[in-house]
């Protein structure tokens, strides 16, 4: 029979040091390829899928849409297709919300009820997002989570919290920083950090301190 | 629109103060809130029956609701902050509170 | 009826968040595959893995990692739908273990 050998990507540990579930999930992929239920080969896709995503979609979709108004326009009245425009597929997602962080509105998203996050687009969630203390925390006191990931507003600027409690996927735009007129593409995205996408933090300054 | 919606944005609109067994997508801390539609999703397959591998229909109508925040916790928040819930048309009624301007009934 | 487990939202008590990030482990990978392998086929929706995870004995859903409440309920799931027993996950997996053994 197989073993994890050259299916798996990351972090070995050895077998039999593994908690009870961990271990268990060898034997349930086994037993269901040898029933038939799934192959080999639709595990590997799957990994394959998910490696290929992360927030360096997000981040140039951003800086696009920072550098280009009609663009920008296009990502806010239909996600997906802008998307598409860049080569990003998104069509996993069922409903694709972008919403735009300005001067005086910062938008926030949680999933307190388990941890639905836009996957196709950035990938898989951090681990604070999928933690307890995020999820609790997020819809009451989003300011206070904000200041830990260093962003202090003052009460001038409205927080939006979006709890995802259904099959709608959030994306923030962020605030494009001051100083970058003229910047390229690539220099933008790289001020787009995934947390910034979720809206805990605004993305990082053009100068650094 | 679809005629069939029974909400629409800007209406006051209450979540209902319910429970029951199964899969619920309405978060505790919202229940029995009022807030405004913000916008009309659309229609989407119900996922209360959807865990059970039932196949969700009919759909039912889902809405972006917004709340104050202050009005959720019952405390001091920033006022301008905002706490927006996606939340399924059979979960809402029309709000009991009216707007500040006067109303004639 | 109770608030569910999973219904945390506005709960008191929670601490700072921890902004550490682990790579994620082989099993871990094969649990997201799997799980995923799965709704591709069209063999369980993320509403029931979701349902099958408030179904869990709360203790344990706050005691168990992320993923390996994953694979508790992709488990709960397959048993429920008489895809995989309990016995032969059992079984497979003493095979598994006398294979892996100690060193």
């Amino acid at each position: 029979m197989s073993d994890a050998g050259n299916a798996e990507h990351g972090h070995d540990h050895p077998k039999h040091e593994l908690s009870h579930y961990a271990k268990r999930i060898y034997a349930i992929r086994d037993l269901l390829i040898e029933k038939g239920v799934i192959t080999e080969k639709d595990i590997q896709c799957q990994i394959e899928y998910q490696e290929a995503r992360s927030p360096a979609n997000g981040a140039n979709l951003v800086a696009r849409a920072w550098g280009d108004a009609a663009f920008k326009g296009r990502l806010i009245a239909d996600p997906k297709s802008a998307c598409a425009e860049m080569g990003i597929d998104a069509t996993a997602i069922n409903e694709f919300v972008v919403l735009e962080n300005t001067e005086s509105v910062r938008h926030m998203v949680v999933c307190t009820l388990c941890s639905c996050y836009p996957r196709p687009i950035l990938g898989r969630p951090p681990d604070w997002y999928k933690s307890f203390n995020y999820r609790q925390r997020a819809v009451v006191d989003p300011r206070s989570v904000m200041r830990e990931f260093g962003l202090n507003l003052s009460d001038d600027v409205e927080v939006r919290v979006h709890d995802s409690t259904a099959d709608i996927r959030y994306l923030i735009l962020p605030l494009r920083p001051k100083g970058t007129e003229n910047w390229s593409e690539a220099d933008l995205a790289k001020l787009v950090t995934r947390d910034s996408m979720i809206g805990v933090m605004d993305p990082l300054d053009a100068i650094p301190e | 629109m679809n005629s069939a919606t029974q909400f629409k944005p800007g209406d006051r609109v209450t979540v209902k103060f319910q429970d029951c067994p199964g899969h619920l997508r309405t978060p505790w801390y919202i229940r029995g809130k009022s807030g405004w539609i913000e916008q009309v999703h659309g229609e989407f397959r119900n996922p209360e029956s959807l865990a059970f591998g039932h196949d969700g229909l009919p759909k039912k109508t889902l809405y972006l609701v917004a709340f104050n925040q202050s009005d959720v916790w019952g405390r001091t928040a920033a006022p301008k902050d905002k706490l927006l819930v996606d939340i399924y048309e059979h979960w809402l009624e029309s709000s009991a509170q009216e707007r500040e301007e006067v109303s004639h009934e | 009826m109770a608030r569910g487990h999973h219904d945390i939202g506005g709960l008191p008590g929670a601490g700072p968040i921890d902004q550490s990030e682990h790579t994620l482990s082989d099993w871990e990978i094969l649990a997201d595959a799997v799980n995923q392998a799965l709704g591709a086929r069209g063999v369980k929706r993320t509403d029931e893995m979701r349902r099958a995870r408030e179904e869990m004995d709360s203790a344990a859903y706050r005691d168990m990692t992320y993923y390996e409440r994953w694979i508790a309920s992709i488990e709960a799931i397959l048993i429920e739908k008489k895809i995989l027993t309990k016995e032969e996950i059992d079984r497979k997996l003493s095979q598994f273990e006398s294979k892996w053994g100690e060193p």
